[in-house]
């Protein structure tokens, strides 16, 4: 689901500080995904990366993991939009100090003879982990905090054809921080 | 009771009290005419969807309730997403209902099928599309609530064709968690703290002003702000929305600000140094470059809508939360400030050398536009309500007219609708129809909707209309003429093209004309004493008369451009 006026691109924990992650509760109801995306490209507020998924095991609540550019506009003003929205219950603001966050990557990874070492290595020493094999190819997985994400992709980048895929952030509270 | 959607449909509005709406109907919406055969409820059939919209939000600004059209789908939903992004601009209460294909065809490229609510998604305060035929009451409950509570606003119903014709067991939710709106929490508890941090900044200011914005009006707070402003002496200015929510005879009122504001209002907030904003939204008309705006002001900041603060201005104090209870707590806390003394003494000098001015009408020459205005309200019952629709007409009847009282000024802001005039004084006549409704309109908009008269002329709702008639798309020929060197490209319209008098006529209506300064008040005494068909009056006014005060786009409201006959280096 992309809702990014911009692709996301490339590393983001050498990203600016002004990136903010708001977790935000929404009804699970049609198009609710499609307003929030709306409001954002119409108050021109720009969406680093984007998560969903059924919260805490309901099925009438989603939780949106939003990375916004606290830059580009005042959190406050996104903040405020964005809870007019009437499908909008509740949003929490994670400054990234305060949160744990967290981010799958997947990537397909060809090799030789010559580089399936290199490889494995690459593997064992991120803390990654093979989900699939093929003659020539391995799909390698990732979970982790988007700094190793981004210290793992680019590892990848001296292997010949890698298909790579990110989620995005997905965040909560550090226990013992403040909400808000 | 087992009824079908469309019976609970109607049957909803009538719980909601709706006493009539406007509409026209079509394939998807058929099953909901039929019902309405039975109904209380007043149906005007419009001649254009467009005209639904308007009469709606001329309805709900004149009375204060919701507003509520229905039209069917594809092409009447598209033709009545005008009037959704106007009520939107200026926060009216609407309640649109939209006919849908069937459930099973949405998405299939369906006869008349259009996806009306992500279309609308930007431009309504909340839209629903109707899944069962059991959930309409709460939708329909769901709908007034929103726009009716907190920041009012246009809230759009889709439904489809399939589940107005289906089967339902009526019930009617009667609580608000019924509504099942987890995300929509309107109020807000006062901030005694940020209360009394704003009275201390009132009890300390020397050059205080209220800027009154059309949250005040939404908020009925008229009454409180009456009281507000004579206890602490504080001077007025009423937003182009705002008009009518302080009289305009009360000596404290300096008047509107903005790009066309009055000398003395705009000036006032330029060298303010506190601005209490009372539902306004410091809109670029109002504020001209926000760079040099108000440089010295603090700002106490009160809006129902949080997102308003600091949009625009950083506000020193916010206040969120209804107009009308904030006036009500500040007045409980202030102080009255020291001594507004020199303050007024600066502000009425400025009254003095700049009040409002045009240049007499010559006997043979054309109609001055501001006279003619001047007129009608001569002759006019007291709580006339006027209507407008966009150019340069609307900003000589937000000037030259006196509003006295809330909801007697009609008109299309912040999205700047031309044909808003016509179809919006019907709507406010409907609702008021003890009052006499006028509408100041421009020969360019009038030509928009005046198909609308028709309407007015079979339903029985005798407004009156007003053409200033220059020939031109005025306010635009006022810009070509001042900002592209004289360069007139694509303004002129003809002054007898058509004959309005005899449109006026072919529609019902009675069709009158002047053309010199002595038929004037003799028009305006006929069109007076026509009481059962609209009546339609061409102007034929001055086309190279101009809109002043003005200050340039782009330009601060330092630089604010008066009357010529006031410029002798003064300005
Ligand atoms: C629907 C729409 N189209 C275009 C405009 C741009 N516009 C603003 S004022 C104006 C001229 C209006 O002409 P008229 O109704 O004759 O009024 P006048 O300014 O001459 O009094 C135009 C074209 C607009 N506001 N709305
Ligand atoms: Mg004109």
């Amino acid at each position: 689901m992309s809702a990014t006026p911009e692709p996301y691109v490339g590393p983001t924990s050498s990203s600016p500080v002004t990136h903010h992650i708001l977790s935000v509760l929404v009804e699970n109801k049609a198009g609710v995904l499609a307003r929030i995306a709306g409001l954002f490209a119409r108050r021109g507020f720009n969406i680093y990366s984007l998560a969903v998924a059924p919260a805490e095991g309901h099925a009438r609540f989603s939780r949106i993991t939003i990375v916004v550019d606290a830059e580009t506009t005042p959190l406050e003003q996104i903040v405020g939009q964005l809870d007019k929205l009437v499908n909008v219950v509740a949003i929490t603001d994670l400054a990234p100090r305060d949160a744990v966050e967290r981010e799958l990557l997947l990537a397909t990874v060809s090799y030789e003879s010559d580089t399936r070492t290199a490889v494995l290595d690459a593997v064992a020493s991120a803390g990654a982990s093979i989900v699939d094999v093929d003659a020539g190819a391995v799909t390698i997985m990732l979970a982790g905090t988007p700094a190793a994400c981004d210290q793992f992709e680019r590892r990848l980048e001296s292997f010949a054809s890698v298909e790579l895929h990110r989620t995005g952030r997905v965040a909560l509270s550090r226990l013992g921080s403040q909400k808000n | 009771m087992e009824l079908t959607g469309a019976q609970a449909l109607i049957k909803s509005l009538e719980q909601q009290g709706v006493d009539v709406m406007f509409g026209l109907p079509g394939g998807a919406i058929l099953p909901v005419y039929d019902p309405l055969i039975d109904s209380t409820i007043r149906h005007i059939l419009v001649r254009h969807e467009q005209g639904a919209g308007h009469m709606a939000e001329g309805y709900a600004l004149a009375t204060g309730r919701p507003g509520v059209a229905m039209v069917t789908s594809g092409p009447g939903a598209t033709n009545i997403v005008t009037p959704i992004a106007n009520a939107h601009m200026d926060s009216t209460p609407l309640v649109v209902i939209t006919g849908q294909v069937a459930s099973g065809s949405i998405g299939t490229d369906a006869f008349q099928e259009c996806d009306i609510t992500g279309i609308t998604s930007g431009i309504t305060k909340h839209n629903f599309l109707v899944s069962s035929a059991s959930e309409l009451p709460r939708i329909i409950a769901a709908a007034f609530h929103l726009a009716t509570t907190g920041r009012p606003g246009p809230v759009l119903v889709d439904v489809p064709k399939d589940i107005a014709q289906s089967k339902m067991e009526w019930w009617w939710p009667s609580t608000i968690e019924e509504l099942d709106l987890p995300g929509y929490r309107p109020n807000v508890a006062v901030d005694e703290d940020a209360v009394a941090r704003a009275a201390a900044l009132i009890a300390s200011a020397e050059r205080p002003v209220l800027y009154v914005g059309g949250g005040t009006l939404k908020s009925r707070a008229s009454a409180e702000l009456l009281a507000f402003a004579e206890r602490t002496g504080i001077p007025v200015v009423t937003t182009l929305m705002a008009r009518g929510a302080f009289p305009d005879s009360h000596p404290q009122h300096l008047g509107m600000p903005g790009m066309h504001g009055f000398y003395t209002a705009v000036t006032a907030m330029q060298r303010s140094d506190l601005l209490i904003s009372l539902g306004a939204r410091f809109d670029d008309r109002v504020t001209g470059r926000l760079d040099g705006f108000a440089p010295d002001a603090k700002i106490i900041h009160v809006d129902i809508d949080k997102a308003e603060i600091n949009k625009v201005r950083r506000a020193d104090v916010a206040l969120i939360g209804d107009v009308r209870e904030m006036l009500t707590a500040l007045d409980a806390a202030t102080s009255t400030p020291t001594s507004l003394d020199a303050w007024w003494r600066q502000l009425r000098a400025w009254q003095e050398e700049f009040p409002l001015t045009y240049d007499e009408p010559t006997t043979d020459g054309p109609l001055r536009p501001q006279s003619v205005i001047e007129a009608i309200a001569r002759q006019a019952a007291p709580g006339t309500i006027v209507a407008s629709g966009v150019g340069q007409h609307q900003m000589w009847a937000a000037q030259h007219w006196k509003y006295e009282e809330p909801g007697t000024w009609i008109n299309s802001g912040g999205a700047g609708t031309m044909g808003f005039g016509v179809p919006a004084a019907i709507g406010a006549k409907v609702g008021r129809p003890d009052r006499t409704v006028w509408t100041i309109d421009g020969d360019g908009c009038f030509q928009m909707t005046a198909q609308e008269l028709v309407t007015a002329r079979a339903e029985g709702i005798p407004i009156k209309v007003a053409i200033l008639n220059n020939a031109y798309l005025g306010m635009v020929r006022q810009w070509q003429e001042m900002f592209y060197d004289e360069r007139y490209s694509e303004v002129y319209l003809s002054p007898d093209l058509p004959d309005y008098v005899k449109w006026a006529e072919a529609m019902g209506c009675v069709g009158l004309r002047a053309t010199s300064h002595q038929d004037v008040d003799r028009v305006i005494a006929e069109a007076n004493s026509v009481h059962d068909v609209p009546v339609v009056i061409d102007f034929r006014t001055d086309a190279s008369e101009k809109v002043f005060p003005m200050v340039p786009s782009g330009a601060t409201n330092d630089d604010i451009v008066v009357h010529p006959r006031q410029r002798g280096g003064n300005a």
